[in-house]
């Protein structure tokens, strides 16, 4: 056990399973000699060498393509695209081929790939590098979407990912990664793929976040429970695609309310899935509306405006209250 | 096709231009380290990229540009937005995220925009603005105009399809476009022989069958000539170039980024800082006699004091309302 913050957490899973598993590999840019832009690859190529943590050209059409290729044939790249932003350079791949393989060939071919990248806000960075923008991913049949939101989760998560045999967009939070630090085992801990964790009970409201808005919510909660005395059930999803929807849909049922947060835009979010799951599972449960705190529907704010459009305590608390009043 | 290594350009230098090219780039340089310090105060918010080190590109390929000719230029951009004639105040502003900033406070060091200098503007995603920069080219011949593009890019963006595809393009259909990669050598850790497989990058012209010249970047004069040549490719021709100024970056990639880092040693940086444009020109102006110690003393003068109007206004300048958040998404 030792105490990590994000970034090693992440490092530690990908140093532990390039020694399990001779068949995974590490490409992008920078991540080699230098060590990434977030360090999260570090010291793996002074310890596997060039063949195997690899140092790409500035093409991240070709981070991914030559990725494809190399997972149809047998190899595990764990692919990291620089920030979330620059993955429309090569989103044809990830959706086209990435995605569909298994589908297209029957069966018969299969594409076991990560793809890491850094979300979201919180560092005060400007366009590209700021946004959330999971939903894109998560709407994507055949690919899996994950958020984990510490160094536990984010550890286990990305084991699991790389152990997983379908193509896993692993998003981590750029604010979570110096954030905090948490006990990480020593040995190789796995968490599975489609599945949230409830991590606070309660009997009032269900209170559904992840990545980075996870702490948000359990701030608010806590804000709720001393302020007003109601008791907040808190359900941390880390995968958003495939959905966990008996984790959700069973809170919803004993709580009768829920309120969903995240960082990407409303619309079209992955608020709007959740919320639809409830209504379709658990519409005779619900005592109000659901609620989703989410960034405006805009594509950026621009660092002197960041902290007004991510959702924070206060606007999460809002809308607890709201919900509760209903 | 025209192909050059490096030009020392014989001609004797005219004082006023001599004056105003070492003007431009002292504004770019002390502009920056203004920029830097007020960096480190945490009045710039975001990513700040300094351009120190490769001023005489952006300054010499812009003084052979007529006022309503085109730029458009990727993150480095700061020295080619002055030098396209910006107001350093509201540059300024905008790196401190104000409201009277180029891009009122929301786009930051990376987006710089000034419709009224046809400076379109600084773009984040590597090699994306290339296409764009055909595209206006495109619409200037379309709309019959006989005015030029400048693109600039790093070495960075060789890599990328989109650096291919607008190459490829704007020869299919004679363009009035210049791309200028500025190769500084390193796209952020990478230094270019472990990027590219074709490390002479003007070579790519030959392929796409344009012009095709790589200069020396240290040397305003230099890129001053040959930018001249592909303007008139350009305007005369309709015939897009691609040349590839010779530079080098002092600082590090950002300023998260310690200017000597792994990827390369304080010897190379400062083997290469020896080089640097300003001294060396500003060195040939006094050896030819063209500018006197002390008329260059009181350029550095004005420099100083425009900079500190920069920072002075910028600071004034209040946050980007709270309703600008949502505002400008569509017509509204
Ligand atoms: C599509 C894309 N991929 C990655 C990045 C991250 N990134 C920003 S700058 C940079 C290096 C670019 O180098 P170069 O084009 O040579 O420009 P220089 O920094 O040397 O001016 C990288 C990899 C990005 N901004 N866009
Ligand atoms: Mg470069």
């Amino acid at each position: 056990m030792a105490k990590l913050n994000m970034v090693k957490a992440l490092n530690l899973a990908l140093h532990q399973e390039m020694e399990r598993d001779p068949d995974v590999l590490v490409i992008g840019e920078d991540v080699g000699v230098d060590g990434g832009v977030f360090r999260v690859t570090e010291d793996l190529h002074r310890k596997f060498g060039g063949r195997r943590v690899i140092d790409s050209p500035l093409a991240e059409a070709a981070i991914i393509g030559t990725s494809v290729g190399m997972a149809l044939y047998g190899l595990k790249p764990v692919c990291e695209i620089q920030f979330s932003g620059f993955a429309f350079q090569c989103f044809h791949q990830i959706e086209n081929h990435a995605a569909r393989y298994r589908t297209r060939s029957q069966g018969r071919f299969h594409c076991q790939m990560v793809i890491r990248m850094p979300y979201g806000g919180g560092v005060r960075a400007l366009e590209h590098h700021t946004e959330s923008e999971e939903q894109f991913y998560a709407h994507i049949p055949g690919l899996k979407m994950v958020i984990p939101s510490g160094p536990r989760t984010a550890r286990g998560l990305l084991v699991g990912a790389i152990r997983d045999p379908d193509p896993v967009i692993f998003f981590e939070a750029k604010g979570l990664y110096h954030a905090a630090r948490e006990e990480v085992p020593d040995e190789i801990e796995t968490l599975p793929l489609g599945r949230a964790q409830v991590v606070q009970e309660g009997k009032d409201l269900t209170l559904i976040a992840y990545g980075a808005m996870l702490r948000v919510a359990r701030e608010a909660a806590q804000v709720l429970q001393d302020e007003d005395g109601v008791e907040i059930e808190v359900i941390d999803l880390l995968t958003i695609s495939p959905l966990d929807r008996e984790t959700v849909v069973t809170s919803v049922q004993k709580t009768g309310r829920a309120v969903i947060v995240h960082e990407a835009p409303k619309s079209f979010g992955p608020g709007a899935e959740i919320a639809a799951t409830i209504m379709e599972a658990a519409f005779l449960s619900l005592e109000a509306p659901i609620r989703r705190v989410a960034a405006y529907d805009v594509s950026f704010a621009g660092f002197a405006r960041e902290k007004a459009n991510v959702p924070d305590v206060a606007r999460v608390v809002a809308a607890c209250r709201e919900t509760l009043a209903f | 096709m025209a192909q050059t290594k490096t030009i020392t350009p014989a001609t004797k230098i005219d004082a006023d231009l001599a004056r105003r090219l070492l003007s431009q780039m002292l504004l770019s340089r002390r502009f920056e380290e203004k920029a830097a310090e007020m960096y480190a105060l945490g009045k710039i918010g975001g990513f700040l990229h300094l351009y120190i080190g490769q001023e005489a590109v952006g300054v010499g390929a812009t003084s052979v540009l007529r006022a309503d000719d085109y730029a458009i230029s990727a993150y480095r951009e700061h020295g080619h937005c002055l030098a396209k004639g910006s107001d350093p105040r509201r540059v300024m502003a905008e790196l401190f995220g104000r409201r009277d900033g180029l891009s009122k406070g929301k786009g930051g060091s990376m987006h710089l925009f000034d419709k009224s200098k046809n400076f379109l503007g600084g773009h984040a995603i590597v090699g994306a603005h290339l296409p764009i920069a055909a595209g206006a080219a495109f619409a200037i011949k379309y709309q019959g105009g006989d005015q030029v593009v400048l693109c600039y890019f790093g070495d960075g963006a060789v890599p990328q399809g989109e650096f291919h595809e607008s190459l490829n393009l704007a020869a299919l259909w004679k363009l009035p476009v210049i791309y200028i990669c500025e190769n500084n050598r390193y796209a952020m850790g990478t230094a270019i022989h472990r990027a590219l497989a074709q490390t002479e990058i003007w070579r790519y012209a030959e392929t796409y069958g344009i012009a095709g010249e790589a200069v020396d970047g240290m040397d305003v004069l230099a890129v001053r000539e040959v930018v001249a040549r592909a303007v008139e490719r350009a305007r005369r021709e309709q015939a897009p170039s691609l040349l590839e100024a010779r530079t080098y970056r002092f600082r590090g990639h950002s300023m998260r980024d310690p200017s000597a880092a792994v990827y390369r040693t304080k010897e190379e940086v400062g083997r290469e800082k020896e080089r640097d444009p300003i001294k060396l020109f500003r060195e040939r102006c006094l050896k030819g006699g063209v500018l006197t110690e002390a008329e260059i003393r009181t350029l550095e003068k004005e420099v100083n004091d425009l900079v500190d109007e920069a920072v002075a206004f910028a600071d004034a300048s209040p946050e980007p309302p709270l309703e600008w958040l949502t505002a400008e998404v569509y017509k509204e």
